[in-house]
């Protein structure tokens, strides 16, 4: 692996691979001292042409424990506001020395553009482009189940919500279906993508009939800033047929545990009853969230630059 | 050095494996290992202060071997545990990416104790300097100690062990490998050219 563009992209054993050093990196977190050395030396450069605030504060404490220099980079306050081109971001990076970029970026596709354009030689990580991927999102997403669920084989997994506009919900089902386990999504007509045919997943517009089959529920947050239309009749309405309240966990089986990316919106997908329950493991994601990215920064930029097989 | 039963009874199962010539038997091993546990305990006077920690893949089950036999002695557990020293390597930039292993310290920390680190084979003594990097991030141990079951020479750091199954002159182009049961079905050390396994 060179660069991790999109979680379609990885193998099993790669996903595996990820998970598994993720689960070693976790455990540093209950050590004294909660920083290796594996990437001294290497520069990590965290290009945010997006507002985020757990995806960069993660990615910055991930590369900081692995002992690499971290340089933020937002398009707030820098040239990129004064309209300068990806491209010679790119190649200002470049000259910088950078090992690796960790991109976000609201046009879908920009991290691959960064990665193949020949622009810059170092590891491209995308943190979210789009409507397109998020895949350490979706890595973290199945290691916080694999740790509540073991092995995904078989599990369902139902991820509720605006699919249209989330990257979150194509990684997740891209990658939970590479990692064995059934997915069905759930959401408004209106808030599924026309042609869903190359999903491997099964879609349904009844939350209610799904819930008593699930083993875990992701519920995806209602992007108000990317609706420009009319998606559904209202607010209230949404929350009473997709919203998670109560009385729809109570109907979860008893194992079952609650995701959500976050950010959350109290009161409209999911209840703040649900969100502060035991069933909920949304703080635990964020935590998870820095052992993954750890995991993917070692197993991306810890070697040679030069005998790395053209996997990417 | 009769050849074990066991031994016979795995090679059965990995015959293509094997290759070289075996200069330890499963005996041997047994007795070495044995052997190493008496040394721990007289040079540190019992158990009490020593935690032993194996270094993955193949020390590990050596250090909870040598434990069993520290038990067996002074009828007292030693906590035992392992260290992986992979992002601690010097030669980390240098290779393609390695997954890592587990680690696995004790509840009670390494602070103040005797640490034992146990490997399978000692060569040029940078898995060892890796160690001691990666026990100064987890603690300050009052003592570390070295238990290897092969030491085969040709050190490229100042470091030496304290307990040593077996010396084994070897020359650079021989390579040396530890089969154990947990991992290949089999207890043997075994010495062959370069090459010579493919």
């Amino acid at each position: 692996m060179k660069h991790l563009l999109s979680a379609g992209d990885l193998s099993r054993d790669e996903a595996q691979l990820i998970l598994d050093t993720a689960e070693e990196m976790r455990s540093l977190a209950d050590r004294p001292i909660k920083k290796l050395p594996a990437l001294r030396g290497r520069t990590v450069v965290n290009l945010f042409f997006e507002d985020s605030t757990r995806t960069r504060i993660s990615f910055e404490a991930a590369a900081k424990r692995l002992s690499a220099d971290v340089i933020n980079f937002s398009a707030k306050g820098s040239s990129l506001s004064k309209g300068e081109s990806l491209k010679d971001t790119a190649l200002t990076l470049q000259a910088m020395g950078a090992d690796g970029v960790v991109c976000r970026h609201g046009s879908s596709g920009a991290p691959h553009l960064l990665a193949t354009s020949g622009w810059m030689t170092g590891s491209v990580v995308n943190a979210g482009d789009g409507t397109h991927e998020h895949p350490t999102q979706a890595l973290l997403d199945a290691f916080t189940m694999r740790r509540h669920l073991g092995a995904l084989d078989g599990r369902r997994i139902t991820i509720v919500g605006d699919v249209l506009h989330s990257r979150v919900a194509r990684s997740n089902v891209l990658l939970l279906s590479t990692l064995g386990a059934d997915v069905t999504v759930v959401a408004p007509p209106t808030l599924l993508p026309v042609d869903m045919s190359t999903w491997p997943c099964v879609t349904s517009y009844d939350f209610d009939s799904v819930l008593p089959k699930s083993d875990a529920v992701m519920m995806l947050r209602v992007q108000r800033e990317r609706m420009n239309d009319a998606f559904f009749p209202s607010a209230r309405e949404y929350t009473r047929r997709y919203g998670l309240d109560r009385n729809r966990m109570a109907q979860l089986p008893d194992e079952a545990i609650v995701l959500h990316p976050g950010p959350m919106n109290r009161g409209m997908e999911i209840s703040a009853e649900v969100a502060d329950s035991t069933r909920s493991v949304i703080v635990e994601q964020v935590t998870n969230g820095v052992a993954i990215r750890m995991a993917v920064l070692y197993l991306l930029l810890s070697g040679t630059n030069e005998t790395e097989e053209p996997t990417a | 050095m009769s050849p074990a039963q066991s031994a016979e009874q795995h090679q059965a199962e990995q015959p293509p494996k094997r290759s070289g010539r075996e200069v330890l038997d499963a005996s041997d091993i047994s007795r070495a290992l044995t052997r190493i546990a008496h040394e721990i305990l007289e040079r540190n006077r019992g158990a009490d202060p020593v935690v032993l920690l194996g270094i993955p893949r193949r020390g590990v089950p050596l250090a909870q071997r040598v434990s069993a036999r520290i038990q067996a002695v002074e009828g007292q557990s030693v906590p035992t545990g392992s260290l992986d020293v992979t992002m601690y390597r010097d030669d980390i930039g240098l290779k393609p990416p390695r997954g890592l292993e587990h680690t696995d310290i004790p509840a009670d920390g390494i602070d103040g104790k005797v640490v034992v680190l146990v490997d399978d084979v000692l060569f040029s003594g940078r898995t060892i300097r890796a160690a001691l990097d990666a026990l100064g991030d987890l603690g300050r141990p009052r003592a570390v100690q070295l238990a290897v079951l092969v030491d085969r020479g040709h050190r490229e750091l100042p470091i030496r062990a304290d307990y040593v199954g077996k010396n084994l002159p070897t020359s650079l182009v021989e390579r040396v490998t530890v089969h154990l049961d947990e991992f290949d079905g089999e207890d043997a050390v075994l010495i062959a050219d370069k090459g010579a396994q493919a």
